[in-house]
């Protein structure tokens, strides 16, 4: 009499080797390399370049948030995540190596778990040295402008309660864009459709809510758009923001989980 | 049959004039046979007008008669402000003291002060009272001076020299025109005079610092002034804002009346003064000029005083108006996210090319690589073009009702403008389109460039709109291809009216062809760029 014991593994079970072959795949390829350098890169020239235009004569009041204006960086960078998120994803697609992938490691929501973990471990380390850079920038440059300290504008010091919950929260804000952008990208497969539609998602609520008269509906899109997580950046008028600072970081991180789960679902119910 | 005969080959045959109609032909052909661009296209239309009508409409608007009127909504909120003469919408109220003047003549005056009140923003104190709550200062745009003018119903054509508030000596006129003259605010110890004289249709203004030597600040021509003309002496001060520009789209506008006091003497006419006495009221008072209707004049033997409240300029969107306005490209705020979707199908008509190497099809069927960027770029451009035109024709068409049946006034303009706009915008569109093109030749990877497109058309307004100081936004709008938005400006950002000149308001630091001008610019570079590497590269 033979009985058929079927296997029953533990759901994590390969988690550390697909977390493995994921962060093998991506640091090989020489492409995230760069887009990593021009994350720092361009963060930080374009946050200099704000602080750069902007100057506050003496004996004039200029509501400027220093911290914020540093950190303008971030609004070009978080495209350039995007970039970074979308192509693991959308590369194994165009080539066909999903197949190959997934024949290796066939639990598929653990495939794109491993993947979004490597991404994201590789965005939040280039995120931290570019807000990093930009703060130095502010530093260097805004007191020369007029932007100093005794005058009333926020310290670009980390040492300050504010500017580091600005710092922190816009590293974790790169960091979740990543997840925002690989969840689209597992549904959508095509890197060209998904890069339009995360920076869609990323560019058009704010733009198009300059244009918005209704103010309740101005206030809705501000606080639950995906970018409401970018409020974390500010430092003065705090009562008057849409949403609190990590009150607007949780809204884009429900915006990550959703699309990272609907990516994870897609995975697995689709052929691949 | 000919046999033996060798025909030449009729010139419109020639390979060379075939080929690129051909070429388009073929680009033409691959474009509408795959279904998710011709798909995508029909989205970008919709979400454009589907935004820009969200985004411009979906306003209420109510208002009241007095503190105890009945409330109002909508269309009945909408003031009839007056049309001046060039057809647009105008502020003209301000307290006018005046003579007839029976054909040409002059008058000369002495301005020795200018002061002014303002409020501070404070609805509650406004509803008390025109003037609780205010404090002293004249606002950079309060005027004081001479004025002749066909009539005292808004909307005359007028010619007015004035000492401002913080802008000096100003020759204005028909509302559009505006001229500077002597510089610096004017005082006790340093007064200005001021003459204007009429000779036919021409009004000159000429000022002075000392009253003995003279300059020509401006002449204006005002076509249809009867032979008798009301002249004399006016102030009016307009709506004082102060802007704080802060974070992410938290301009904070504070907004109230003003007036301003100016205190005139040695009055001297010369022609045929045939009333001989003076008299002062209030022109154009009324909702359409918010804190109107307290203005006076007192004369003590040489010296009136004059006191007024209100604006002679153009009518502006913005917190200058009196009630909600808008302009007429206003429903065309979709078009950033149609935008989005173009520039994507552009992009992967070329980068797709590469994805299963088709290219090398493509450019053994036609070898001239040039010819292939430009069939591409043509055929893109047409595409574009059509679907910017359907969108820009359907949101205004839709937007532009609704906005007015919820009570906003709708700033009129000229057909001509109205057709710029409209096609301008249309252009811009097809401009984009070419410029994805050429940056999917050069990358030939579809994030990449789709990235950079974005990236260059959308994120400089998006920062020039929330994050950036007016200033350093401006140079945005000047240098990137986003100045291309500019084409779609119908109101000219006129530096005299008062208003808060943000790009989402629709004031673009370039003037429309200009904008437009620079985004062609950056679309050649593109084209020749791609051109270049498309010819030196392996496909």
């Amino acid at each position: 009499m033979s009985q058929v014991t079927a296997l029953r593994y533990p759901v994590w079970t390969g988690w550390r080797e697909a977390l493995r072959a994921e962060w093998t795949k991506l640091i090989t390829a020489p492409g995230p390399a760069w887009l990593l350098a021009a994350v720092v890169g361009l963060t930080v020239t374009v946050g200099a370049a704000a602080d750069g235009a902007t100057r506050c004569p003496p004996g004039m009041t200029c509501s400027v948030d220093t911290v914020k204006l540093s950190l303008t960086g971030v609004q070009l960078g978080q495209a350039i995540v995007a970039i970074l998120a979308v192509l693991p994803v959308c590369n194994e697609y165009s080539t066909g190596m999903i197949r190959l992938t997934l024949t290796a490691m066939p639990r598929r929501p653990m495939v794109l778990a491993a993947k979004a973990s490597a991404v994201t471990g590789l965005v939040l380390v280039a995120a931290a040295f570019a807000v990093l850079g930009s703060l130095v920038a502010g530093v260097l440059i805004l007191p020369g402008h007029g932007f100093s300290a005794a005058r009333g504008f926020t310290e670009l010091s980390l040492a300050y309660g504010l500017t580091q919950r600005a710092a922190v929260g816009s590293v974790l804000y790169l960091g979740l864009i990543a997840v925002l952008s690989m969840g689209i990208a597992a549904m959508v497969r095509d890197s060209a459709v998904t890069i339009g539609l995360a920076l869609g998602l990323l560019y058009l609520f704010p733009v198009i809510n300059s244009f918005v008269g209704n103010q309740t509906w101005h206030n809705r899109i501000a606080r639950y758009s995906p970018t409401a997580g970018l409020n974390v950046q500010t430092t003065t008028g705090l009562h008057s923001l849409p949403i609190g600072p990590w009150g607007g970081l949780g809204v884009t991180a429900l915006w990550a989980a959703a699309a990272l789960l609907a990516g994870g679902l897609a995975l697995r119910i689709r052929d691949a | 049959m000919n046999s033996g005969v060798i025909t030449p080959r009729p010139p419109e045959l020639r390979p060379d004039r075939v080929s690129f109609a051909r070429s388009l032909l073929a680009e033409w052909v691959k474009f509408r046979t795959v279904r998710g661009w011709v798909i995508a296209m029909i989205i970008a239309v919709l979400v454009t007008v589907f935004l820009g009508i969200f985004a411009a409409g979906n306003v209420n608007i109510g208002c009241q008669n007095g503190p105890n009127g009945p409330v109002l909504t909508g269309k009945a909120c909408v003031p009839n402000y007056p049309i001046g003469p060039g057809g647009e919408a105008v502020t003209d109220s301000y307290y006018f003291v005046r003579q007839q003047l029976a054909g040409n003549g002059s008058i000369t005056v002495r301005v020795t002060s200018l002061t002014g009140l303002h409020g501070a923003g404070n609805a509650q104190a406004a509803r008390q009272g025109p003037l609780a709550g205010m404090t002293k200062g004249v606002v950079p745009w309060a005027k004081g001076g001479l004025i002749l003018t066909s009539g005292t119903k808004p909307g005359s054509a007028y010619a007015a020299l004035m000492v401002t508030g913080g802008h000096g000596v100003r020759m204005e006129y028909d509302y559009t025109h505006d001229t500077a003259g002597l510089p610096g605010s004017v005082t006790a110890t340093s007064p200005r005079w001021l003459r204007l004289t009429r000779s036919g249709d021409t009004i000159a203004g000429y000022d002075s610092a000392d009253g003995r030597h003279w300059s020509l600040v401006g002449t204006a021509q005002l076509s249809g002034l009867p032979a008798t003309a009301q002249a004399g002496m006016f102030a009016t001060s307009p709506i004082y804002t102060v802007t704080t520009p802060g974070g992410i789209g938290t301009t904070s506008i504070q907004s109230g009346p003003s007036q301003a006091t100016a205190v005139f003497d040695d009055v001297s006419l010369r022609g045929s003064w045939p009333t001989k006495t003076w008299t002062g009221n209030n022109v154009g008072k009324g909702p359409a000029a918010p804190g109107t209707g307290f203005g006076y004049f007192r004369r003590s033997g040489s010296a009136f005083t004059v006191s007024g409240s209100g604006d002679i300029a153009p009518l502006v969107a913005g917190p200058g108006a009196a009630s909600p306005t808008s302009t007429f490209e206003q429903p065309l705020a979709g078009l950033f996210a149609g935008l989005i979707a173009i520039v994507v199908v552009a992009v992967m008509f070329f980068t797709a090319e590469y994805r299963r190497g088709l290219i090398r099809t493509t450019l053994a069927a036609d070898p001239r690589r040039g010819r292939v960027l430009a069939a591409k770029a043509v055929v893109a451009a047409a595409v574009a073009f059509a679907a910017g035109l359907v969108a820009a024709i359907l949101a205004i068409s839709i937007g532009l009702p609704r906005q007015r049946n919820q009570g906003s006034y709708v700033l009129p303009v000229s057909t001509l403008t109205e057709v710029r706009v409209i096609v301008g915008a249309a252009a811009m569109v097809a401009l984009v389109a070419v410029l994805a093109v050429a940056i999917g030749a050069m990358l030939r990877r579809s994030a990449a460039a789709v990235t950079v497109a974005i990236v260059v058309i959308v994120l400089p307004f998006l920062l020039a709109v929330t994050v950036l100081p007016a200033s350093a936004g401006a140079w945005l709008l000047r240098l990137t291809p986003a100045a291309g938005f500019a084409i779609e400006q119908s109101i000219p950002s006129y530096p005299q009216a008062t208003t808060v000149f943000s790009p989402a308001q629709g004031n673009y630091p370039l003037p429309p062809w200009v904008g437009f001008a620079v985004l062609c610019a950056w679309v050649i570079v593109a084209l020749a760029g791609a051109y270049a590497l498309l010819r030196r590269r392996d496909a």
